[in-house]
């Protein structure tokens, strides 16, 4: 996959982050592409929702940049163009899904037909008219999501979407996701689960704060000699310095 | 500020209230109940030279305080909770703005204050035949501000608690000493000094002075309309404190 041309959707420039006394992002800089999947990969703690969470303006920043479609991150501009799926499910336990779903609609000025089109397009059709709190936490997972794409956002921020779901309908996901990068969405998308990293067209791996790559998942294989993305992590970190290692791992 | 966002929230709010129907009855049933209880608990007590009982002069005065104490906790914990699940970061992220927030919340609540305040003053005049020289829309009106002042109360304090654990832990602390201090059980004249300065500066002071006001002149009196403004007053600060204290970006 080849990255795209235009000009950047995100540019971080010397981003640090510091919260509660310690740094979580440290002095950070990257460009993701317009139009395409970019995996955010790291074990957890490694700052990939305080990122996140940057770019969606909820986040302060204690020095340097965060510029999404040419405007600083947080811009009132934005807020159309943004959707934003935290990890928990951010929903409304005693409303529906489709009032859930409905009331971000009306927030957007949305129209009701889109709202069905999302219920149906997250796999919740029989359960629209079920209360939000007595779904599956998978379930839960796909209203919030729903919620976030009624807006049809040009960036879809999702901090681990396929946590708990069904093999099945993680890889009917991952085909949406896919779906909407190939209508020029950018799409950042958080994991650590390794195997879904190869349906992402460039992989950014995080450790403690620190981008150790930023690559097409073929190239950081390539670049490391190895022949999954597992172990490709692991030489990456032993490269950055034995001392971060505190044993060598099977 | 757009009204489809601020309806959408007040209708969004309605229905969650709705799905709960403890909380219904804690705003509509449980102020007209202890209304009726307090009359009991006084109605033994000897009726006053000027042929009032002592319900006259002391349950009009719980009607001021009753829908202010209901409202309050009820509020914080409901602004307590959007903050914490995630969902007001959710808000955040879309186009809707701070100030649309409270006023859906607002909206919704003092809805449910209107709805509460006719019921407890109905209940107040018709069953336990609360007699007052001013007129019972008055009264209502009372009513209908000092609940709107506990929603705008509490979504001012939702701020300083962490869990919703803790928001409730405020309804005590703000509003008990409010009610030691406004002159309900001594008159304001018979306290020391400087707890009448700090009486001076604490909104239900001039709820239950207003209500006394109805209760002993059958016209509307100019220091009534005072009070009332100076609750409005009240309920503007504490919104607008409420607004300061919601973060778009946290550290």
């Amino acid at each position: 996959m080849s990255a795209v041309t235009d000009s950047p959707a995100i540019e971080l420039e010397d981003l640090r982050i510091d919260r509660g006394g310690h740094t979580v992002l440290d002095t950070i800089s990257l460009s993701i592409p317009a139009g395409i999947i970019t995996g955010l990969l790291g074990p957890s703690g490694c700052g990939k929702t305080t990122l996140m969470r940057t770019l969606v303006g909820a986040q302060k920043i204690t020095a340097g940049s965060a510029t999404v479609f040419g405007e600083p991150a947080g811009a009132r501009s934005l807020r159309r163009r943004i959707g934003y799926v935290t990890q928990s499910p951010s929903i409304y336990p005693d409303l529906t899904t489709i009032e859930n779903v409905g009331y971000f609609a009306r927030l957007y000025g949305v129209s009701k037909d889109r709202v069905r089109e999302v219920v149906d397009a997250v796999g919740l059709a029989k359960k629209q008219t079920e209360l939000a709190g007595n779904l599956s936490g998978g379930q839960k997972g796909r209203v919030s999501l729903a919620c976030a794409l009624v807006c049809d956002p040009d960036l879809l921020i999702l901090d681990e979407p396929t946590v708990g779901l069904d093999p099945v309908l993680r890889v009917e996901l991952w085909e949406q996701f896919a779906a909407l990068a190939a209508r020029g969405k950018t799409l950042v998308i958080s994991s650590h689960a390794m195997d879904e990293a190869r349906n992402c067209a460039e992989l950014i791996l995080m450790r403690e704060g620190a981008i150790l790559a930023h690559a097409a998942p073929a190239d950081i294989m390539r670049q490391t000699d190895c022949l999954d993305l597992e172990s490709a992590f692991l030489q990456l970190i032993r490269r950055e310095g034995a001392d971060l290692i505190p044993e060598p791992m099977p | 500020m757009n009204p489809n966002i601020v309806f959408a929230t007040t209708t969004r709010i309605l229905t969650q209230l709705r799905r709960d129907r403890r909380t219904v009855h804690m705003i509509l049933v449980v102020p007209a109940l202890l209304t009726v209880l307090f009359y009991f608990t006084l109605s033994l007590q000897a009726v006053g030279p000027d042929g009032r009982t002592p319900f006259d002069h002391l349950g009009i005065l719980q009607l001021g305080v009753l829908p202010c104490a209901v409202m309050f906790p009820i509020t914080a914990i409901t602004m307590r909770r959007e903050r914490s699940s995630g969902t007001l970061d959710r808000l955040f992220a879309t186009p809707m703005t701070k100030l649309e927030l409270l006023a859906g919340y607002g909206g919704a609540f003092s809805l449910a204050a209107v709805v509460q305040a006719v019921i407890v003053t109905l209940v107040a005049y018709h069953v336990t035949d609360l007699q007052t020289s001013g007129s019972a829309l008055l009264v209502a009106l009372v009513c209908v501000l000092n609940a709107i002042l506990g929603v705008s109360l509490g979504l001012f304090f939702s701020a300083f608690a962490q869990t919703e654990f803790q928001a409730v832990q405020f309804a005590p602390i703000v509003l008990v000493p409010q009610l030691f201090m406004a002159g309900v059980f001594t008159p304001r004249e018979d306290m020391p000094g400087w707890l009448q300065s700090v009486s001076d500066v604490l909104p239900l002071t001039y709820s239950v002075e207003a209500l006394k006001q109805i209760s002993t002149h059958a016209e509307a009196t100019p220091r009534m309309w005072r009070d009332m403004a100076i609750i409005a007053a009240f309920i503007i600060a504490a919104l607008l404190g409420g607004a300061a204290t919601l973060r778009r970006r946290t550290p």
